[in-house]
């Protein structure tokens, strides 16, 4: 029989292929073969579902059904059970944290009710490594019209009044970079799909490249064909193989069946793309160096203007695009501006895919339409924080960004509003954080990354965020003082102003923005040589393990400054603030209650 | 060209389009601060990375600020170069720098002369707020020409440009990234180990110690007093017209007569002139020539007299050895000479003499330690120092230079003409060979000895000399970079030329890695350059081969021009080497 | 196999379509006619696989649209195996019982495509979901 009767979608992205999905289709095919199924049940590996806290993840079609945390030893029963004989193998659905209650589809999950996912729209769908698959839902019809009945400068203005912007963070309007790099007249021109991807914790551009490669291709052409350019390159990041490789058999397949090449579509336009992999540098994700690695010369930025859509690869215009952006532009054609643009809001049109980690219940991608707050993110579609803890803050923008608190919980999410409160949109990495993660730590973390990856040609960013790590690392070892915080703010400030690229000029901000909204923080490691989330080891005090402290007061009768409390035979209590971390009540106590930082 | 209005601090201008903001600050009497930014457009030597910060201004609108060194002028930009912000940026980016540098001035080569220092100067740095970590690199010590010191580098790219762009040998980059980068051989090879020609040009641009020359000085002190050493100094013409600068003398004075005088005063045995030198390379090389043009022989041929042209020539186009003249350099050939003809003269051992030559070139200190540069294994010259090492010894000994009376070279080897003058510049060796070839072709006596034709500042020149009946097709290339177009084209064997003059350095020996420095005005080089034709046209013979006392050395001593004592004497072989 | 204009593609896409479709229609929205096949045991030993098999045939060769065919455990009925539900968009679901290949073809012309209840084969008429 041609059509088989159930589809089962392993997610093959390489947060499952990690808890050894690729490992779980093998065995259900198997297993299938085993009582004679093969031929009706078909299993599919498949892109990112984006739930990848709870991966691997088993959908069955048209069941509708939603498996989460399936291991090799589930499979078994999930043949034998749900596939025989049509019973849902409860213990394997997913459940309602708060209730319990197991849900079976995935659209009755708040993790996916507020979700649109428009560039993540066939991850999950399809098999990312068949391309029939992808035309089954409507590709490649998209370079087919642009090609066959559009002009270049339609395609552009559809784009434009889409309102797209770039999504790696620049949020540049993408329409508007194709006509930029339309515009100058050249014997060739190149359009690059940047997926360098280099913030740390992002890996939205990573599942759209595993799950939906031909996507990206196909924006590609048809940027090719409005802007003129005849030639594609993919600088993706080399710790990206599986992505690689998708890529790579995706270009093969769109060669064979003449969708990239020569005469595409039967018209003179010809398109051919190409694959260059990065080398390990944070900076090359920046479009100047991007483009100078590319070319096979070091990787570092260089000023601009010139604009790489004038003067880009080998001197051409060249049009920069992220992946996300590229993914967005098939269904802007398919379904039309209008359609893009009456989602999200007034200046930040569509969706936005973000990579939610940290201290949520529900870690993954999500896809959101623009104007989404970030309450609704955390708490509907993140779950809210684990474990009931207290949020602190959410970090939005990578190294680039800052912190956002409470107060501002219920902004929306737009490239504006999100600037204006004093983080960024950045490429979409989204990390929430509890009471229990020091906000200078955090920032010291980020500015450690800013500073490895610093390319050291100018002097602001080479040198000034090194200083600025080094007085971070030292009020994290309660070494600071309080004329460091003027510093870091005047060198912060000084460096947003002369630094050569985007990596300097941004690589204060989470200094500036933590400093700006926990101030009390930054005191209290200067001050009160303490850490109130605990986190630095350095400032760490001495605590009572209240489970083994039995109440003998032998701890309490050493301290040289009274500062344990505690009635005998009940829990005592080390005030941290008082404590002098001499170790006396280690020392003293026989039941191993203390805890020694 | 266009014209377009700004305004910069408050006063309207306007400038061509295609102006830098840096440019435009000039034409109001603005002095902005810049480090690495070096725009040397007459000899197409630009270094634009715009990676200091240095410059930085206020561009309204913007979000940050602009580097002025390479940001150009818009319609209707108002520029702010002395608010707070502005100001504050500079002073951040500077302080920055000296927080990564060290603190030694009092004891470096670039005391005075580092640029880093005057800016420090300048924008009043008494305080650095952000003290850190300082890089902590080896020095590297290992060639006989430079010291590259990584912990003095301002990361300004200079000397890459130079050596990338302008020379085409490729020896420096930047290495790693972020606080580690520092810019050096590919895997941080010693220098010696790299095909570095030792042209020292990045020597001549490094805005601050991180690469400067191997200092000879302590070395010539001690040969000076040692009385058992018998200390012989040759100069060569390109100092002559620059050294006066060291000592507040306008560029291009001529002072031949102060420096013979000078040197006198610090008690050298015997004062030549590297032109006696010149001279004598004319004799051979004109010869070598004409038996090649009338034998069947390789042509193009090239000229020998670089050091720096010949370790290029050696590392980039190993199979292409049998081009170049033979033909010794002339500190070379004087250093033989003085060792043989002079010792014989004056009754001494070669091993007693010490050949010291004051050159405005750092590959010339390799080429003297070069181990086929010997005669019994004896060193031609035994140290070379260059312009500026000289101008130390002589503030250090208390001479004050621009008072000192003329004076004259000593005879035997003193004597020169105009044409071993001009060696000093492009173009300058192949005419002072095509004088002599003129003569001796032709069997004439040539009255119009100066060939306009074969001079100039551009990179690669060309002319064709009538001589009688041949139609002799010159090639003149200075800077690496054009060196190497032309041998490509030999290489490709579409090379249209009989002889070709190659000098590494921009402007020829004028220009040189050794000679007093520059600081980016370029107006020096061609002031140099000018003074040296003076010196030709103030001369009385013009053409090497008048020179009595060059007759006379080869009556008494050598014979013939390329004669078995001449080609012991004063021709060389080449060596193929790698390309790393 | 180079595709060379668009009505090339949606040949493709129209052929493709049929093996994939049903991930579309296994998400759409209500206006999905669900076919739900009892699977249990008994089910199976009666034949209800075959009779799922050859749904999912002739759906694709009749090519109907928003339609979906999903197996699910018992229902209860045992005597009457095999067991189809069909749930059509805004009317109650109908259960026919005894179901055997040949009926199939009557199930899909005449209930799904011209909403006739057959009344001679239902099980129940009415119930409230058990599921």
């Amino acid at each position: 029989m041609t059509t088989q009767r159930t589809h089962i979608m392993v997610c093959g992205g390489t947060g499952c292929v990690s808890a050894e999905s690729l490992q779980i289709v093998e065995l259900f095919k198997e297993k299938l073969s085993g009582v004679g199924y093969a031929d009706e049940v078909a299993v599919i590996k498949t892109g990112c579902f984006g739930f990848c806290g709870q991966g691997p993840i088993v959908k069955i079609h048209p069941d509708n059904v939603f498996y989460v945390k399936v291991t090799l030893d589930d499979v078994e029963e999930i043949v034998n059970e749900h596939i025989i004989k049509g019973r849902t193998v409860g213990r394997l659905l997913y459940k309602e944290p708060e209730t319990q209650k197991p849900l079976p589809k995935h659209d009755e999950m708040s993790f996916y009710k507020k979700q649109y996912r428009i560039a993540l729209r066939n991850c999950g769908l399809i098999n990312p490594e068949d391309i029939n698959e992808y035309i089954a839902f409507g590709g490649y019809e998209a370079l087919g019209k642009a090609v066959t009945e559009y002009t270049p400068e339609r395609v552009i203005d559809i784009v434009k009044a889409s309102g797209l912007r770039g999504r790696g963070g620049g949020g540049f309007p993408t329409g508007l970079k194709w006509e930029l790099t339309r515009k100058p007249v050249a014997d060739q021109k190149y359009v690059i799909c940047n997926a360098d991807e280099g913030d740390p914790g992002a890996f939205m551009d990573r599942s759209i490249l595993e799950g939906d490669p031909h996507s990206v291709l196909e924006a590609m052409a048809i940027a090719g064909y409005a802007i003129g350019a005849s030639e594609g390159i993919i600088y993706i990041r080399a710790e990206y193989p599986l992505a690689i490789k998708r890529l790579e058999t995706a270009i093969g397949q769109a060669k064979e069946y003449g969708l990239l090449g020569k005469q595409i579509f039967g018209s003179s336009f010809n398109f051919d793309i190409s694959i260059k992999l990065g080398a390990g540098a944070f900076v090359c994700g920046e479009e100047t160096a991007l483009i100078h690695s590319v070319e096979g010369n070091r990787g570092e930025p260089t000023k601009k203007p010139p604009y790489p859509s004038i003067e880009g690869y080998n001197g051409k215009p060249t049009n920069v695009n992220n992946v996300e952006t590229f993914a967005n532009v098939p269904p802007i054609l398919i379904k039309g501006a209008e359609w893009f643009s009456s989602i999200g809001t007034e200046k930040s049109k569509g969706t936005k895919v973000f990579a939610l980690a940290g201290k949520v219940n529900n870690v993954g991608l999500v896809e959101v339409p623009m104007g989404t707050t970030l309450r609704e993110i955390i708490y509907d579609i993140g779950g809210g924080i684990i474990g009931g803890r207290a949020f602190k803050a959410v970090q939005t923008g990578g190294p680039s960004g800052g912190v956002i608190t409470v107060a501002d919980l219920d902004t929306p999410i737009d490239y504006e509003s999100l600037k204006s409160i004093g983080s960024m949109m950045g490429s979409g990495g989204m990390i929430v954080m509890d009471e229990d993660d020091c906000m200078v730590n955090i920032a010291k973390f980020y500015l450690e990354f800013t500073q490895d990856e610093s390319c050291g040609k100018c002097t602001p960013c080479r040198l000034g965020t090194k200083r600025m790590y080094e007085i971070l690392d030292r009020i994290t070892q309660g070494e600071g003082t309080m004329a460091d915080i003027d510093k870091l703010r005047t060198l912060g400030k000084s460096i947003k102003d002369s630094a050569l690229c985007g990596l300097g000029q941004t690589a204060p901000n989470p200094v500036l923005s933590t400093l700006e909204y926990f101030y009390d923080e930054y005191l209290a490691h200067i001050k009160e040589k303490r850490c109130p989330a605990g986190s630095c080891k350095a400032l760490a005090k001495y605590k009572v393990i209240e489970e083994k402290c039995i109440g003998c007061t032998a701890c309490a009768r050493v301290c040289p400054v009274n500062c344990i409390s505690g009635a005998p035979k009940q829990k005592h209590v080390i005030d941290e603030a008082a404590c002098i971390a001499c170790g006396a009540c280690f020392t003293a106590c026989k039941f191993q209650a203390i805890l020694r930082p | 060209m266009k014209m377009i209005n700004i305004k910069i601090n408050d006063m309207p201008l306007q400038v061509m389009e295609g102006t830098t903001i840096l440019e435009a600050s000039k034409q109001v009497g603005l002095k902005i601060p810049t480090l690495c930014h070096m725009n040397l457009k007459d000899f197409g030597i630009v270094n634009q990375s715009a990676s200091c910060r240095v410059c930085m201004v206020e561009v309204e609108g913007r979000p940050a600020l602009a580097p002025s060194c390479s940001e150009l002028c818009t319609e209707g930009m108002v520029i702010r170069t002395d608010n707070l912000r502005a100001i504050s940026a500079r002073r951040t980016a500077v302080e920055l720098l000296l927080s990564n540098h060290p603190f030694d001035c009092l004891l470096c080569p670039k005391n005075l002369e580092c640029d880093l220092q005057a800016l420090a100067q300048d924008l009043g740095i008494r305080d650095i707020r952000y003290a850190g970590e300082k890089m902590n690199y080896q020095k590297d010590t290992s060639s006989y020409a430079l010291v590259k010191d990584p912990n003095k580098c301002v990361m300004c790219r200079r000397c890459e440009t130079m050596c990338n762009t302008v020379q085409t040998c490729g020896i420096l980059s930047a290495v790693n990234r972020g606080f580690d980068v520092f810019v050096g051989p590919a895997f941080n090879l010693d220098m010696v180990d790299t095909s570095c020609t030792f042209c020292g040009q990045c020597v001549a641009v490094c805005p601050t110690a991180a690469l400067t020359e191997v200092n000879n000085t302590d070395a010539v002190w001690e040969a000076l007093n040692n009385p058992k050493k018998h200390v012989v100094v040759q100069v060569a013409p390109a100092v002559r017209v620059a050294i006066g600068e060291l000592f507040n003398m306008d560029a291009g004075t001529i002072t031949t007569g102060k420096l013979v005088s000078s040197l006198r005063s610090l008690h050298f045995d015997a004062i030549f002139d590297t032109d006696f030198g010149a001279d004598l390379t004319i004799m051979e090389e004109a010869s070598e020539l004409i038996h090649r043009i009338q034998n069947g022989g390789t042509l193009p041929m090239l000229t020998s007299c670089c050091p720096a042209w010949v370790k290029f020539f050696e590392h980039q186009f190993p199979d292409m050895l049998d081009i170049p003249s033979t033909c010794k350099s002339p500190q070379i050939m004087m250093g033989a000479v003085i060792k043989t003809y002079y010792a014989e003269k004056m009754n001494l051992k070669p091993e007693d003499i010490v050949v010291v030559s004051v050159m405005p070139c750092l590959a010339k200190k390799a080429e003297a330690a070069r181990p086929e540069l010997t005669k019994d294994n004896n060193n031609n010259v035994d140290l070379v120092l260059t312009t500026r090492e000289l101008g130390l010894m002589l503030k250090e000994a208390g001479i004050n230079f621009a008072g000192l009376p003329d004076s004259d070279f000593d005879h035997l080897l003193g004597e020169s003409t105009g044409a071993s003058v001009i060696f000093g510049t492009t173009g300058g060796v192949i005419e002072a060979a095509v004088r002599t070839a003129y003569d001796w072709i032709t069997g004439e006596t040539l009255e119009k000895v100066d060939f306009q034709q074969l001079r100039g500042l551009e990179g690669i020149r060309s002319a064709t000399v009538k001589v009688g009946d041949l139609n002799l097709r010159i090639g003149i290339a200075h800077g690496l970079g054009n060196a190497r177009k032309l041998l490509e084209d030999i290489k490709a064997g579409i090379s249209q030329f009989d002889a070709i003059e190659i000098m590494a350095c921009p402007g020829g020996c004028i220009g040189g890695g050794g000679q007093p420095y520059h600081h980016g005005d370029m107006e020096i080089i061609k002031k140099r350059q000018a003074a040296i034709y003076a010196e030709d046209r103030g001369k009385v013979l013009r053409k090497s081969h008048d020179n009595p006392y060059i007759k006379q050395l080869y009556e008494e001593f050598l014979g013939t021009p390329n004669s078995h004592k001449a080609h012991d004497l004063l021709h060389t072989h080449y060596i193929p080497k790698e390309k790393i | 196999m180079p595709v060379k204009s668009l009505d090339e593609l949606r040949k493709i896409r129209e052929d493709q379509i049929k093996k994939v479709k049903l991930r579309e229609t296994g998400e759409s929205d209500d206006q999905t006619i669900e076919i739900l096949v009892g699977m249990a045991t008994c089910g199976i030993a009666a034949g209800s696989r075959e009779v799922l098999n050859e749904l999912i045939t002739q759906i694709s060769t009749k090519g109907i649209e928003h339609i979906k065919v999903v197996q699910v455990g018992c229902m209860g009925y045992c005597h009457s195996e095999p067991t189809v539900q069909v749930n059509m968009p805004g009317h109650e679901p109908t259960i026919y019982g005894n179901v055997d290949r040949n009926f199939v073809g009557e199930i899909l012309d005449k209930h799904i495509q011209n909403g006739e209840i057959l009344d001679d084969h239902v099980l129940i008429k009415t119930y409230h979901s058990a599921l």
